[in-house]
Protein backbone atom coordinates (compact mmCIF):
# COMPACT_ATOMS: atom_id res chain seq x y z
CA UNK A 1 0.00 0.00 0.00
CA UNK A 2 1.03 3.77 -0.39
CA UNK A 3 2.51 5.46 2.35
CA UNK A 4 2.07 8.80 3.64
CA UNK A 5 4.03 10.66 5.56
CA UNK A 6 2.43 12.89 8.34
CA UNK A 7 3.89 16.22 9.70
CA UNK A 8 3.63 17.04 13.23
CA UNK A 9 0.92 19.28 13.20
CA UNK A 10 -1.60 16.58 12.10
CA UNK A 11 0.07 13.54 14.09
CA UNK A 12 -2.32 13.94 17.05
CA UNK A 13 -4.93 12.71 14.88
CA UNK A 14 -3.15 9.50 13.91
CA UNK A 15 -2.39 8.70 17.05
CA UNK A 16 0.84 9.85 16.87
CA UNK A 17 1.96 7.89 13.55
CA UNK A 18 4.49 9.44 11.41
CA UNK A 19 3.72 7.00 8.58
CA UNK A 20 0.37 5.82 7.40
CA UNK A 21 -0.18 2.92 5.18
CA UNK A 22 -3.72 3.51 2.79
CA UNK A 23 -4.87 2.20 0.05
CA UNK A 24 -6.21 3.67 -3.30
CA UNK A 25 -4.88 3.75 -6.75
CA UNK A 26 -4.64 7.90 -6.78
CA UNK A 27 -3.32 9.97 -4.48
CA UNK A 28 -7.09 11.52 -4.37
CA UNK A 29 -8.47 8.46 -3.01
CA UNK A 30 -5.19 7.71 -0.69
CA UNK A 31 -6.54 11.00 0.85
CA UNK A 32 -9.84 9.78 0.77
CA UNK A 33 -9.02 6.48 2.64
CA UNK A 34 -6.88 8.23 5.35
CA UNK A 35 -9.60 10.65 6.18
CA UNK A 36 -11.51 7.57 6.46
CA UNK A 37 -9.06 5.87 8.49
CA UNK A 38 -8.48 8.90 10.79
CA UNK A 39 -11.85 11.11 10.57
CA UNK A 40 -10.77 13.83 12.89
CA UNK A 41 -8.04 14.25 9.91
CA UNK A 42 -10.92 15.53 7.59
CA UNK A 43 -11.69 18.85 8.62
CA UNK A 44 -8.16 19.94 8.64
CA UNK A 45 -7.38 18.72 5.03
CA UNK A 46 -10.65 19.08 3.36
CA UNK A 47 -13.08 22.35 3.14
CA UNK A 48 -16.68 21.93 3.94
CA UNK A 49 -17.23 21.46 -0.08
CA UNK A 50 -15.29 18.46 0.22
CA UNK A 51 -12.34 20.05 -1.12
CA UNK A 52 -8.31 19.37 -0.38
CA UNK A 53 -7.43 22.51 1.58
CA UNK A 54 -5.66 25.00 -0.84
CA UNK A 55 -2.63 25.21 1.99
CA UNK A 56 -2.44 21.22 1.86
CA UNK A 57 0.85 20.56 -0.25
CA UNK A 58 0.74 16.70 -1.22
CA UNK A 59 4.25 15.47 -2.94
CA UNK A 60 4.76 12.64 -4.65
CA UNK A 61 8.38 11.75 -4.37
CA UNK A 62 9.81 15.21 -5.04
CA UNK A 63 7.33 16.63 -6.76
CA UNK A 64 4.30 18.29 -6.04
CA UNK A 65 0.96 16.57 -7.37
CA UNK A 66 -0.35 19.93 -8.70
CA UNK A 67 2.61 19.54 -11.29
CA UNK A 68 1.50 16.03 -11.86
CA UNK A 69 -2.33 15.19 -11.94
CA UNK A 70 -3.38 16.39 -8.89
CA UNK A 71 -5.34 14.49 -6.96
CA UNK A 72 -5.31 11.77 -10.26
CA UNK A 73 -2.21 11.21 -9.83
CA UNK A 74 -1.49 7.52 -9.90
CA UNK A 75 0.26 6.20 -7.20
CA UNK A 76 1.84 2.20 -6.92
CA UNK A 77 2.43 0.03 -3.84
CA UNK A 78 5.66 1.56 -3.63
CA UNK A 79 4.31 5.17 -3.63
CA UNK A 80 5.45 7.22 -0.69
CA UNK A 81 3.27 10.61 -0.49
CA UNK A 82 4.38 13.59 1.44
CA UNK A 83 2.16 15.57 3.24
CA UNK A 84 3.84 19.28 3.49
CA UNK A 85 1.60 22.00 5.34
CA UNK A 86 1.96 25.46 6.12
CA UNK A 87 3.38 26.12 9.35
CA UNK A 88 4.21 30.01 10.92
CA UNK A 89 6.20 29.45 13.39
CA UNK A 90 9.74 31.66 14.14
CA UNK B 1 25.23 52.97 -13.13
CA UNK B 2 28.76 51.15 -12.28
CA UNK B 3 28.98 48.95 -9.26
CA UNK B 4 29.93 50.37 -6.04
CA UNK B 5 33.51 49.66 -5.11
CA UNK B 6 33.79 46.97 -2.40
CA UNK B 7 34.61 47.99 0.90
CA UNK B 8 38.56 47.30 1.98
CA UNK B 9 39.10 45.10 4.67
CA UNK B 10 41.28 45.75 7.74
CA UNK B 11 44.18 44.41 9.40
CA UNK B 12 41.44 43.82 12.46
CA UNK B 13 39.47 42.06 9.96
CA UNK B 14 41.56 40.20 8.05
CA UNK B 15 42.10 38.37 11.17
CA UNK B 16 38.77 37.87 12.37
CA UNK B 17 37.78 36.63 9.22
CA UNK B 18 40.64 34.51 8.43
CA UNK B 19 38.79 31.35 8.48
CA UNK B 20 36.68 32.65 5.60
CA UNK B 21 39.76 33.91 3.71
CA UNK B 22 40.94 30.47 3.50
CA UNK B 23 37.85 29.23 1.79
CA UNK B 24 38.45 29.43 -1.62
CA UNK B 25 34.84 30.11 -2.63
CA UNK B 26 34.67 33.75 -0.20
CA UNK B 27 38.17 34.30 -0.27
CA UNK B 28 39.36 38.27 0.32
CA UNK B 29 36.50 39.19 -2.35
CA UNK B 30 33.64 37.18 -0.74
CA UNK B 31 34.56 38.69 2.57
CA UNK B 32 34.79 42.25 1.24
CA UNK B 33 31.12 41.41 -0.51
CA UNK B 34 29.67 40.34 2.72
CA UNK B 35 31.35 43.61 4.47
CA UNK B 36 29.40 45.61 1.73
CA UNK B 37 26.15 43.53 2.22
CA UNK B 38 23.18 44.14 3.81
CA UNK B 39 20.64 41.43 5.94
CA UNK B 40 16.59 42.36 6.58
CA UNK B 41 15.83 40.08 9.88
CA UNK B 42 11.76 40.00 10.26
CA UNK B 43 11.79 38.58 13.92
CA UNK B 44 14.30 38.31 16.48
CA UNK B 45 12.91 35.26 17.87
CA UNK B 46 13.49 31.69 17.27
CA UNK B 47 14.82 31.93 14.01
CA UNK B 48 15.89 35.47 13.97
CA UNK B 49 18.33 34.54 17.41
CA UNK B 50 20.73 32.04 15.19
CA UNK B 51 20.02 34.07 11.92
CA UNK B 52 21.55 37.46 13.52
CA UNK B 53 24.38 36.33 15.27
CA UNK B 54 25.79 34.09 12.66
CA UNK B 55 25.32 36.54 9.88
CA UNK B 56 26.86 39.53 12.12
CA UNK B 57 29.73 36.75 13.22
CA UNK B 58 29.98 35.99 9.11
CA UNK B 59 31.34 39.58 8.94
CA UNK B 60 27.67 41.09 6.62
CA UNK B 61 27.97 44.71 6.90
CA UNK B 62 24.50 45.92 8.03
CA UNK B 63 21.91 44.19 9.24
CA UNK B 64 18.31 45.22 10.25
CA UNK B 65 16.06 44.01 12.90
CA UNK B 66 12.39 43.96 13.26
CA UNK B 67 10.60 42.98 16.20
CA UNK B 68 8.41 45.15 18.10
CA UNK B 69 7.91 42.61 21.56
CA UNK B 70 10.15 42.61 24.60
CA UNK B 71 12.26 39.90 26.30
CA UNK B 72 9.70 37.31 28.10
CA UNK B 73 10.99 34.44 30.28
CA UNK B 74 9.13 31.85 27.66
CA UNK B 75 11.78 33.15 25.16
CA UNK B 76 15.09 31.82 26.78
CA UNK B 77 14.11 28.00 25.68
CA UNK B 78 14.79 29.31 22.38
CA UNK B 79 15.97 32.51 21.69
CA UNK B 80 19.35 32.49 22.73
CA UNK B 81 20.38 36.02 21.20
CA UNK B 82 18.68 37.30 24.57
CA UNK B 83 19.70 36.26 27.89
CA UNK B 84 18.12 36.44 31.50
CA UNK B 85 18.98 39.93 32.30
CA UNK B 86 17.26 41.01 29.06
CA UNK B 87 14.37 39.87 30.42
CA UNK B 88 11.33 43.13 30.04
CA UNK B 89 13.42 44.93 27.56
CA UNK B 90 13.00 45.49 23.71
CA UNK B 91 13.79 42.64 21.80
CA UNK B 92 15.68 44.65 18.99
CA UNK B 93 17.57 46.24 22.05
CA UNK B 94 18.52 43.09 23.77
CA UNK B 95 19.76 41.70 20.21
CA UNK B 96 21.98 44.75 19.05
CA UNK B 97 23.46 44.93 22.21
CA UNK B 98 24.78 40.83 21.90
CA UNK B 99 25.57 41.83 18.25
CA UNK B 100 27.07 44.41 19.16
CA UNK B 101 29.80 42.57 21.04
CA UNK B 102 29.80 39.73 19.02
CA UNK B 103 31.17 41.49 16.36
CA UNK B 104 31.39 45.36 16.55
CA UNK B 105 32.15 46.05 12.95
CA UNK B 106 29.28 45.26 11.94
CA UNK B 107 26.46 48.18 11.77
CA UNK B 108 22.64 47.70 13.54
CA UNK B 109 19.77 49.16 12.30
CA UNK B 110 16.86 48.28 14.67
CA UNK B 111 13.01 48.57 14.05
CA UNK B 112 10.84 48.93 17.27
CA UNK B 113 7.54 48.62 15.25
CA UNK B 114 5.56 45.91 13.65
CA UNK B 115 6.16 45.17 9.81
CA UNK B 116 3.06 46.06 8.21
CA UNK B 117 2.14 47.17 5.05
CA UNK B 118 2.30 50.95 5.73
CA UNK B 119 6.40 50.29 6.71
CA UNK B 120 7.49 46.98 5.16
CA UNK B 121 8.27 48.82 1.99
CA UNK B 122 10.23 51.37 3.39
CA UNK B 123 12.21 48.96 5.68
CA UNK B 124 12.90 46.65 3.36
CA UNK B 125 14.04 49.47 0.55
CA UNK B 126 18.13 48.70 0.58
CA UNK B 127 18.53 45.84 1.91
CA UNK B 128 20.04 43.00 -0.51
CA UNK B 129 18.19 40.17 1.32
CA UNK B 130 15.43 39.38 3.33
CA UNK B 131 15.18 36.99 6.15
CA UNK B 132 11.35 35.68 7.40
CA UNK B 133 11.21 34.47 10.76
CA UNK B 134 8.32 35.74 11.89
CA UNK B 135 6.04 33.73 13.57
CA UNK B 136 3.10 34.46 12.12
CA UNK B 137 1.29 33.93 8.60
CA UNK B 138 -0.08 37.53 8.02
CA UNK B 139 3.74 38.82 8.36
CA UNK B 140 4.86 35.64 6.07
CA UNK B 141 2.41 36.67 3.15
CA UNK B 142 3.57 40.00 3.67
CA UNK B 143 7.25 39.50 3.94
CA UNK B 144 6.61 37.42 0.51
CA UNK B 145 4.63 40.56 -1.18
CA UNK B 146 7.54 42.82 0.28
CA UNK B 147 10.17 40.87 -1.22
CA UNK B 148 8.44 40.29 -4.56
CA UNK B 149 7.21 44.10 -5.04
CA UNK B 150 11.31 45.27 -4.67
CA UNK B 151 12.89 42.08 -6.16
CA UNK B 152 14.45 40.49 -3.08
CA UNK B 153 15.54 37.60 -2.33
CA UNK B 154 13.46 36.00 0.68
CA UNK B 155 14.90 33.54 2.45
CA UNK B 156 12.03 31.43 4.40
CA UNK B 157 12.22 29.29 7.33
CA UNK B 158 9.22 28.21 9.54
CA UNK B 159 9.31 26.15 12.68
CA UNK B 160 6.94 23.93 14.44
CA UNK B 161 7.26 21.69 17.51
CA UNK B 162 10.05 19.11 15.43
CA UNK B 163 9.03 19.89 12.16
CA UNK B 164 11.26 23.21 9.95
CA UNK B 165 10.91 23.93 6.60
CA UNK B 166 13.45 26.13 4.36
CA UNK B 167 13.39 27.60 0.93
CA UNK B 168 14.84 30.47 -0.86
CA UNK B 169 11.96 32.51 -3.11
CA UNK B 170 13.10 34.77 -5.42
CA UNK B 171 10.09 35.40 -7.74
CA UNK B 172 13.22 36.45 -10.58
CA UNK B 173 14.63 33.01 -10.79
CA UNK B 174 11.93 30.75 -9.18
CA UNK B 175 8.88 30.64 -7.35
CA UNK B 176 7.69 32.76 -4.31
CA UNK B 177 6.05 31.93 -1.03
CA UNK B 178 2.28 32.31 -2.22
CA UNK B 179 2.91 30.14 -5.18
CA UNK B 180 3.56 27.30 -2.95
CA UNK B 181 0.97 28.18 -0.23
CA UNK B 182 -1.64 30.32 -2.76
CA UNK B 183 -3.94 30.96 0.76
CA UNK B 184 -3.23 30.65 4.30
CA UNK B 185 -4.81 28.26 6.58
CA UNK B 186 -8.32 29.39 8.04
CA UNK B 187 -8.09 30.96 11.38
CA UNK B 188 -7.47 28.43 13.97
CA UNK B 189 -6.28 25.23 11.90
CA UNK B 190 -2.57 25.64 12.52
CA UNK B 191 -1.90 26.28 15.52
CA UNK B 192 1.73 28.72 16.30
CA UNK B 193 3.94 27.30 18.66
CA UNK B 194 2.90 30.02 21.56
CA UNK B 195 -0.68 27.03 21.46
CA UNK B 196 1.12 23.99 19.99
CA UNK B 197 5.17 24.57 21.67
CA UNK B 198 8.39 23.44 19.96
CA UNK B 199 11.98 22.17 20.38
CA UNK B 200 14.29 24.54 21.70
CA UNK B 201 17.08 23.56 19.35
CA UNK B 202 14.57 23.18 16.23
CA UNK B 203 15.23 27.55 15.60
CA UNK B 204 18.93 27.04 15.91
CA UNK B 205 18.65 24.15 13.59
CA UNK B 206 16.50 25.87 10.96
CA UNK B 207 17.98 29.05 11.49
CA UNK B 208 21.38 28.42 11.17
CA UNK B 209 20.06 26.82 7.52
CA UNK B 210 18.74 29.81 6.64
CA UNK B 211 21.79 31.61 7.83
CA UNK B 212 23.97 29.63 5.42
CA UNK B 213 21.15 30.01 2.22
CA UNK B 214 21.12 34.15 3.35
CA UNK B 215 25.32 34.01 2.92
CA UNK B 216 25.35 31.67 -0.51
CA UNK B 217 23.31 34.55 -1.78
CA UNK B 218 24.94 37.18 -0.25
CA UNK B 219 28.25 35.79 -1.71
CA UNK B 220 26.25 34.09 -4.91
CA UNK B 221 27.99 30.71 -4.41
CA UNK B 222 26.90 27.03 -4.35
CA UNK B 223 23.28 26.19 -5.16
CA UNK B 224 20.64 28.36 -3.01
CA UNK B 225 17.38 26.44 -1.99
CA UNK B 226 15.87 28.29 -5.22
CA UNK B 227 12.71 26.12 -6.53
CA UNK B 228 13.55 23.77 -3.29
CA UNK B 229 11.85 23.56 0.11
CA UNK B 230 13.89 21.68 2.50
CA UNK B 231 11.72 19.55 5.23
CA UNK B 232 13.44 18.74 8.12
CA UNK B 233 12.02 16.41 10.52
CA UNK B 234 13.79 16.40 14.28
CA UNK B 235 12.36 13.26 15.51
CA UNK B 236 13.17 10.97 13.18
CA UNK B 237 16.27 13.29 12.01
CA UNK B 238 15.15 13.22 8.58
CA UNK B 239 15.68 15.75 6.01
CA UNK B 240 14.02 15.77 2.90
CA UNK B 241 13.84 17.96 -0.36
CA UNK B 242 10.83 18.55 -3.04
CA UNK B 243 10.97 20.62 -5.83
CA UNK B 244 8.68 23.95 -6.43
CA UNK B 245 7.73 25.71 -9.64
CA UNK B 246 6.10 28.61 -10.28
CA UNK B 247 3.06 29.09 -10.09
CA UNK B 248 1.54 30.34 -13.09
CA UNK B 249 -1.72 31.84 -11.71
CA UNK B 250 0.40 33.28 -8.59
CA UNK B 251 -1.42 36.15 -7.40
CA UNK B 252 2.24 38.11 -7.25
CA UNK B 253 4.57 36.83 -9.03
CA UNK B 254 2.29 34.81 -12.05
CA UNK B 255 1.90 36.46 -15.90
CA UNK B 256 -1.05 37.50 -14.93
CA UNK B 257 -0.57 38.52 -11.34
CA UNK B 258 -3.54 40.97 -9.99
CA UNK B 259 -2.51 41.90 -6.44
CA UNK B 260 0.21 44.71 -7.49
CA UNK B 261 0.41 46.45 -4.03
CA UNK B 262 0.66 45.47 -0.29
CA UNK B 263 -2.70 44.23 1.00
CA UNK B 264 -4.01 44.22 4.56
CA UNK B 265 -2.70 40.83 5.41
CA UNK B 266 -4.42 40.23 8.72
CA UNK B 267 -7.52 40.68 7.20
CA UNK B 268 -6.61 38.45 4.26
CA UNK B 269 -5.23 35.80 6.97
CA UNK B 270 -8.41 36.63 9.54
CA UNK B 271 -5.98 36.67 12.45
CA UNK B 272 -3.68 39.15 13.92
CA UNK B 273 0.25 39.54 13.03
CA UNK B 274 1.87 38.18 16.12
CA UNK B 275 2.01 34.81 17.82
CA UNK B 276 1.41 35.96 21.49
CA UNK B 277 -1.92 34.57 22.71
CA UNK B 278 -4.55 37.06 23.57
CA UNK B 279 -5.17 37.08 27.34
CA UNK B 280 -6.42 40.39 27.69
CA UNK B 281 -9.11 40.95 24.96
CA UNK B 282 -12.99 40.87 26.40
CA UNK B 283 -15.39 38.92 24.59
CA UNK B 284 -19.10 39.29 25.33
CA UNK B 285 -19.22 35.51 25.91
CA UNK B 286 -15.91 35.59 28.39
CA UNK B 287 -15.69 34.92 32.18
CA UNK B 288 -13.27 36.29 34.31
CA UNK B 289 -11.15 33.92 36.31
CA UNK B 290 -11.87 35.36 39.64
CA UNK B 291 -15.81 35.59 38.58
CA UNK B 292 -15.63 32.05 37.61
CA UNK B 293 -14.14 31.04 41.18
CA UNK B 294 -17.34 33.02 42.78
CA UNK B 295 -19.82 31.44 40.52
CA UNK B 296 -18.29 27.93 40.85
CA UNK B 297 -19.16 28.18 44.67
CA UNK B 298 -23.03 28.46 43.82
CA UNK B 299 -23.77 26.42 41.11
CA UNK B 300 -24.10 23.53 38.66
CA UNK B 301 -20.83 24.89 36.48
CA UNK B 302 -19.02 22.35 33.97
CA UNK B 303 -15.79 22.95 33.24
CA UNK B 304 -14.84 21.64 29.74
CA UNK B 305 -10.50 21.92 28.92
CA UNK B 306 -9.86 22.00 25.27
CA UNK B 307 -6.20 21.56 25.98
CA UNK B 308 -4.18 18.32 25.04
CA UNK B 309 -3.91 15.46 27.42
CA UNK B 310 0.28 16.08 28.14
CA UNK B 311 -0.74 19.81 29.46
CA UNK B 312 -2.72 18.53 32.47
CA UNK B 313 0.69 17.75 34.07
CA UNK B 314 1.73 21.60 34.25
CA UNK B 315 -1.36 22.48 35.32
CA UNK B 316 -5.34 21.44 35.80
CA UNK B 317 -8.71 22.67 37.58
CA UNK B 318 -10.92 19.82 39.65
CA UNK B 319 -13.33 18.22 38.08
CA UNK B 320 -12.63 19.70 34.48
CA UNK B 321 -14.03 17.36 31.20
CA UNK B 322 -10.93 17.56 29.16
CA UNK B 323 -11.14 17.42 25.49
CA UNK B 324 -8.17 18.70 23.24
CA UNK B 325 -9.45 21.17 21.08
CA UNK B 326 -8.72 19.32 17.75
CA UNK B 327 -11.26 16.04 18.82
CA UNK B 328 -14.17 18.61 20.08
CA UNK B 329 -16.14 18.60 16.96
CA UNK B 330 -16.09 14.55 16.83
CA UNK B 331 -16.54 14.40 20.54
CA UNK B 332 -20.18 16.90 20.96
CA UNK B 333 -21.87 14.09 22.02
CA UNK B 334 -20.21 13.80 25.21
CA UNK B 335 -21.93 16.94 26.12
CA UNK B 336 -24.64 18.53 27.42
CA UNK B 337 -25.70 21.65 25.67
CA UNK B 338 -28.15 22.42 28.79
CA UNK B 339 -25.15 23.32 30.73
CA UNK B 340 -23.63 26.22 31.84
CA UNK B 341 -19.95 25.22 30.25
CA UNK B 342 -16.91 27.43 30.85
CA UNK B 343 -14.30 26.59 28.07
CA UNK B 344 -10.43 26.99 29.08
CA UNK B 345 -7.42 26.41 27.60
CA UNK B 346 -3.82 27.99 28.18
CA UNK B 347 -4.03 31.58 27.89
CA UNK B 348 -7.58 32.08 26.16
CA UNK B 349 -7.57 31.36 22.44
CA UNK B 350 -7.71 27.63 21.76
CA UNK B 351 -11.03 27.96 24.11
CA UNK B 352 -12.57 30.84 21.52
CA UNK B 353 -12.28 29.06 19.01
CA UNK B 354 -13.91 26.17 21.19
CA UNK B 355 -16.71 28.75 21.78
CA UNK B 356 -17.18 29.53 18.15
CA UNK B 357 -17.60 25.51 17.54
CA UNK B 358 -19.72 25.39 20.60
CA UNK B 359 -22.12 28.08 19.43
CA UNK B 360 -22.73 26.61 16.18
CA UNK B 361 -23.46 23.27 17.28
CA UNK B 362 -26.06 25.22 19.77
CA UNK B 363 -24.42 25.38 22.37
CA UNK B 364 -26.12 28.85 23.72
CA UNK B 365 -25.06 28.70 27.68
CA UNK B 366 -21.07 28.12 26.97
CA UNK B 367 -18.45 30.94 27.78
CA UNK B 368 -14.65 30.83 28.15
CA UNK B 369 -12.46 31.58 30.37
CA UNK B 370 -10.57 35.12 29.68
CA UNK B 371 -7.11 34.69 29.89
CA UNK B 372 -7.36 30.68 30.45
CA UNK B 373 -5.71 28.43 33.11
CA UNK B 374 -3.02 30.99 33.40
CA UNK B 375 -5.59 33.70 33.90
CA UNK B 376 -6.72 31.48 36.83
CA UNK B 377 -3.25 30.66 38.77
CA UNK B 378 -2.70 34.75 38.39
CA UNK B 379 -5.73 35.58 39.96
CA UNK B 380 -7.58 33.18 41.67
CA UNK B 381 -5.33 30.16 42.76
CA UNK B 382 -1.32 31.38 42.77
CA UNK B 383 0.14 28.02 43.99
CA UNK B 384 -0.47 26.85 40.20
CA UNK B 385 2.11 27.73 37.57
CA UNK B 386 1.92 30.24 34.88
CA UNK B 387 3.46 28.54 31.58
Amino acid sequence: MPTLKIPTPLRSYTGGQVEVRVGGSSVGEVMERLVQDYPPLKPHLYNGDGKLRPFVNLFVGEHNVKDLDGLATPVTEETRILLVPSIAGG
Amino acid sequence: MPAPALPGLTREEILRYSRHLLIPEVGLDGQRHLKGASALIIGTGGLGSPVALYLAAAGVGRIGLVDYDVVDASNLQRQVIHGTASIGTLKVESARGRLVDLNPDVHVDIYNEPFTSANALRIADGYDVILDGTDNFPTRYLTNDVAVFLGKPNVYASIYRFDGQVSVFDASRGPCYRCLFPEPPPPGLVPSCAEGGVLGVLPGTIGTIQATEALKVLLNIGEPLIGRLLLYDALEMSVEFVKLKKNPKCRVCGPNADIKELIDYEEFCGVPGHDRESSSAVGVLDISATELAQRLKSNGIVLLDVREPHELAISSLPAAINIPLGMLAARLSELDSATDLVVFCKSGTRSARALELLASAGFKKARNLRGGINAWAREVDTTLPIY
